[in-house]
């Protein structure tokens, strides 16, 4: 235990735990929001958003752009996330007609579907560490890490308030995530598709019965959550600058453990549950040492649904308002 | 419990098989159980290699290193998975458990492999008992995630403990001490001599090893315990309303499947001689659930075939170079979409599936009710 380091470290672990929170939420979304329509682990989301590091990354490396500040860094990560979102939402998209339609169309098992799901996800690693990566990135067909491939964020500190000081990307990611959230939220609640998610959610025979297009739905489902694992991983890139076709391992587990800790398959519980992983696990590390921090995330969710066994906000797309 | 008819599902079908041995008489039952005993132990024969193994491997050691191991641990996992209905996706926390028990104990107390053997199997239990205690008041994917969260949690602490060398791992595991020289006449087997050149011996305690646990866990299935679990898979709160201690039921098939994870680790350990972290990456766990559900959950021969073509495709295939895990991949997808209910799925379970409702919820609820509706 070092307490003295948790003390002196206190405002940076918490800034760094919101901003990592903050994409933890973003990916956490992409789960529950599949979870809620279709009661259904998507194991290979985690690839989706290492697709999008990729595709964040493709952006940077094409505009050539390198020591970004200001309000061109915004631009540069807008762009990338626009890009990242489209690909990954694509990816999303074709995954679900490909690896989950055709188990939906027979009505197998929801066991089925998670093999299905892992398979999935292991033909997304495949392709980029065997095709993808060496064709488009030059990069030689080694199954390492491509550390910090392509630099591009120039790091100031935006904000200084004696021991507390931010800096500019921490600001852009952790803004950009709670304006997509907020964007999200707004869909959901407001839009006809929305209504059509929720109501699947809910019931889904009796949504079908009111004319509900659910293979609409489903779609609509994957394409949200996957643009917004792809925006995720635009901002999660304009933090670490690298990408790695098994990137999404950890992460995604990280994240489906943040939407299980908020509550799995509300919408809400994602933002909570992710900020709360987040800043728990950056605590963590400036407590035991940053080796321990995957087990006191994981301890943390034991514990948290020991005392509340569906999670810190509860579960359901309906019933919080989503 | 009535099987009631798998009817209607087109494609293959062992049914016909099926009512021929249900009628079979117990002699003949016996005669078949000892006829696919002496299949396992003439596998690691050369004449079946040749064609099995790629030319440059030895097929012995493929049997033993994956093929026996893997089979041990889907039947293990099958008591969580396919009989008691509870979603784990961190079983190879147990098998680590297992391992890291026989590293500890042998290097550092210079146990023997049997002793270990016995205080492994214990100590994978606890585990189970100690995970699930807490946990077992979770339903379903609470449950997978807690599991999964469980066997990070085992792994980063082997990682990060000095104890156990960190990732470097423990070295030096000594090989189980030979029971005896004896020699099998005629062909040039020791089966009951450990060391590092042959693998033979190593399958041929795997083959035991499998022979007890499928014994074992045949024996539970038609017990009061399996009735139990069948009912806390098919209906929990039906099965509490009707007075089946499901927390106790669910405990026992964590510990009963941790304890088999458990032996696997021991064998592993001491074949290997040694053991590091990423010998048990959540890779594993999802490899041998993805065996349960692939040969039929639930149904023992369907599990064992599905761990043996999950183990034996990836290393037979090896050919293919770096577009073998590619191909696995997608030959999973594929498979899943073919046969969502495994290659070789229980006659229950397959009524079950035919009713649109697999044991643990269903995906069916949407995509049915479309297609129906929309006719």
């Amino acid at each position: 235990m070092h307490f003295s380091d948790f003390i002196h470290q206190f405002w940076p672990s918490t800034i760094d735990g919101l901003s990592l929170g903050a994409v933890y939420a973003l990916v956490a979304l992409g789960y529950t929001m599949v979870y809620g329509v279709l009661r259904l682990i998507n194991f290979a989301h985690a690839d989706i958003f290492m697709v999008g590091t990729f595709a964040a990354m493709w952006t940077v490396k094409t505009m050539g752009v390198s020591n970004l500040g200001g309000f061109a860094l915004v631009g540069a990560i807008l762009l990338s996330a626009v890009v990242a979102g489209a690909v990954s939402g694509g990816g999303a998209v074709v995954l679900e007609l490909l690896a989950y339609r055709p188990l939906r169309k027979r009505g197998a098992s929801r066991l089925a579907a998670l093999i299905s799901a892992i398979g999935a996800s292991i033909v997304i690693e495949q392709l980029f560490a065997t095709i993808v990566v060496p064709r488009v990135f030059d990069l030689p067909k080694e199954k390492g890490k491509i550390a910090q491939a392509y630099h591009f964020v120039h790091r100031t500190d935006l904000i200084d308030l004696g021991p507390i000081k931010i800096s500019n990307d921490r600001v852009i990611i952790f803004v950009g995530a709670i304006l997509i959230m907020v964007a999200l939220d707004q869909f959901v609640n407001r839009t006809r598709l929305g209504r059509g998610i929720r109501a699947t959610a809910q019931d889904p025979e009796s949504a079908v019965l009111m004319g509900v297009d659910i293979d609409r739905v489903v779609t609509a489902t994957f394409l949200v959550g996957g643009v917004m694992a792809g925006a995720a991983a635009a901002l999660y890139y304009a933090r670490f600058e690298e990408a790695w076709y098994f990137a999404g391992f950890l992460l995604g587990i990280k994240a489906f453990t943040a939407a299980v800790l908020g509550g799995i398959g509300n919408i809400r519980g994602a933002l909570v549950g992710g900020i709360a992983l987040g800043v728990f696990e950056s605590y963590g590390s400036s407590l035991f040492g940053s080796q321990w921090k995957d087990v006191v995330a994981f301890s943390v969710l034991i514990l948290v649904l020991m005392f509340r066994p569906t999670g810190i906000l509860g579960e359901s797309l309906q019933q919080a308002r989503a | 419990m009535s099987g009631g008819n798998g009817t209607g599902r087109a494609g293959f079908s062992l049914d016909p098989l099926r009512d021929r041995w249900a009628a079979a008489p117990g002699w003949a039952r016996w005669v078949v159980y000892l006829l696919l005993v002496a299949g396992a132990l003439l596998l690691p024969s050369q004449a079946i290699g040749s064609f099995m193994a790629p030319s440059d491997t030895d097929w012995p050691t493929m049997l033993s290193d994956e093929i026996g191991i893997y089979v041990l641990l889907a039947i293990g996992l099958n008591v969580v998975v396919g009989m008691a209905g509870l979603l784990d996706l961190g079983y190879v926390a147990f098998y680590a458990v297992g391992g890291y028990t026989i590293a500890i104990f042998a290097t550092k107390y210079h146990w023997s492999f049997w002793e270990t053997l016995v205080l492994s199997i214990l100590f994978a239990a606890l585990a189970g008992v100690l995970l699930g205690a807490p946990t077992l008041r979770l339903r379903g994917d609470y449950l997978a995630i807690v599991t999964l969260g469980f066997g990070e949690i085992v792994r980063k602490t082997a990682q990060n403990m000095n104890y156990v060398n960190g990732p470097r791992g423990v070295q030096g595991i000594p090989h189980p001490p030979s029971l005896t020289e004896w020699t099998i006449p005629g062909l040039e087997v020791q089966p009951f001599k450990y060391g590092l050149l042959d693998s033979r011996p190593y399958y041929y305690l795997l083959v035991f090893f499998i022979v007890i646990a499928i014994i074992f866990v045949k024996r539970l299935e038609r017990s009061r315990v399996g009735r139990a679990w069948a009912s806390i898979r098919e209906d929990e709160d039906a099965a509490e309303l009707m007075g089946v201690p499901t927390f106790k039921f669910k405990l026992a098939a964590f510990a009963i499947g941790a304890a088999i994870g458990g032996s696997g680790g021991v064998v592993f350990a001491a074949k290997q001689t040694s053991i590091n972290p990423d010998n048990f990456q959540f890779m594993v766990s999802a490899l041998i659930l993805a065996a349960v559900v692939l040969g039929g959950s639930g149904n023992i021969p369907g599990v064992v075939l599905g761990a043996f073509v999950l183990s034996w495709l990836p290393e037979r295939f090896r050919f293919l170079a770096d577009y073998r895990m590619l191909i696995f991949g997608l030959a999973l997808v594929v498979m899943m979409i073919f046969r969502p209910e495994g290659l070789w799925p229980s006659r229950q379970r397959k009524a079950e599936f035919a009713e649109g409702e697999g044991g643990m919820g269903s995906l069916a609820g949407p995509g049915a009710a479309a297609t129906e509706v929309t006719k």
